[in-house]
């Protein structure tokens, strides 16, 4: 049990010793909680498969010290993302915006759906009259 | 007959998705790049301190009443080596001033840079915590803006400057 214990500890402080994020934590939790959150939420430009919060890259560590700044000055999450899409476009965050461009993009999930139950009713619908004029074929037989 | 009609519509639908990717694959428009969101606003607020002359700062109004080239490059940045070339000669058409961002560097080694290679700016600021840098949403050196004498940025151009961009994709642009 003991150990079990110890390999748990080890595992959940193990990533945090990894963390390539070496600013000191926000002072209240509430803010760190925001702070980690948005650098998961923005990309980093130069590795753009990574958020800022993954990136080892001076250009996501600079970011990650603004996201930091504009906390402890006040801002709100809104703030913060509007500043960075204002610099580097919509690119840097990872879920994108609903907006007119894009709103054929959101709304294709739903679309395809309505379609797809559209063809499966009627194949269904198909099959059981196909099953239905068999039926009566062979009960004629 | 009715085979062929039950895989007519999934066949040309498959097709027609096909042809769709396909041209994506080939037909990017900005070939990866990211567009600015600062192209046609104004260029943003900025003051830095010179990186050879402490007492000519490169500021936004640096920028205005003529047309000027902004270049951010570092001496920590390999693709600005290859592209310094370039700007000498843009320098030497004289067509437009050239100012400098050095970005998150090192002033003693910027300043052996230009005493190698030759200085093509005007002047440039250091950006040594690369705030400014983040206000031009810069991602990576070099890059190459191109602004009006109002102030509004025209062009900007992510990767070395080539003599043929500079004319096909930055003179071009001036009025």
């Amino acid at each position: 049990m003991l150990m079990a214990l110890l390999a748990l500890a080890a595992l959940l402080s193990g990533p945090r010793a990894l963390a390539i994020d070496s600013i000191p934590p926000l002072p209240d939790p509430a803010l760190q909680q925001r702070y980690l959150t948005l650098t998961h939420e923005l990309r980093c430009m130069q590795c753009q498969n990574e958020s800022l919060a993954d990136s080892p890259v001076g250009l996501a560590s600079d970011l990650r010290r603004d996201v930091h700044e504009q906390l402890l000055a006040g801002e709100s999450d809104q703030q913060i993302l509007d500043h960075m899409v204002a610099r580097y476009g919509e690119f840097i965050l990872f879920r994108p915006r609903m907006s007119w461009r894009n709103a054929w993009l959101w709304s294709l999930p739903a679309v395809l759906m309505l379609v797809g139950i559209f063809i499966g009713v009627r194949v269904l619908r198909d099959r059981r009259q196909h099953v239905d004029e068999e039926s009566e074929e062979s009960l004629d037989a | 007959m009715k085979i062929a009609s039950r895989f007519a519509l999934p066949l040309a639908a498959f097709a027609l998705l096909l042809v769709v990717l396909i041209a994506g694959l080939y037909h990017a428009p900005e070939k990866g790049v990211i567009v600015s969101p600062l192209l046609g606003k104004p260029a943003p607020q900025f003051s830095l301190p010179g990186l050879l002359d402490e007492s000519s700062p490169l500021q936004a109004q640096t920028l205005r009443g003529h047309w000027s080239l902004l270049n951010v490059w570092g001496t920590w940045c390999v693709e600005c080596r290859a592209e310094h070339q370039t700007l000498l000669q843009i320098k030497q058409q004289g067509r437009v001033p050239i100012f400098g961002i050095d970005w998150k560097d090192d002033d003693a080694k910027a300043r052996a840079w230009l005493g190698e290679l030759g200085n093509p700016y005007e002047r440039i600021g250091a950006d040594r915590e690369g705030r400014v840098a983040i206000d031009w949403g810069v991602y990576g050196a070099p890059e190459s803006f191109l602004i009006s004498p109002s102030g509004t940025v025209v062009y900007k151009h992510v990767g070395a400057l080539t003599p043929e961009i500079w004319q096909q994709e930055f003179l071009s642009r001036l009025l």
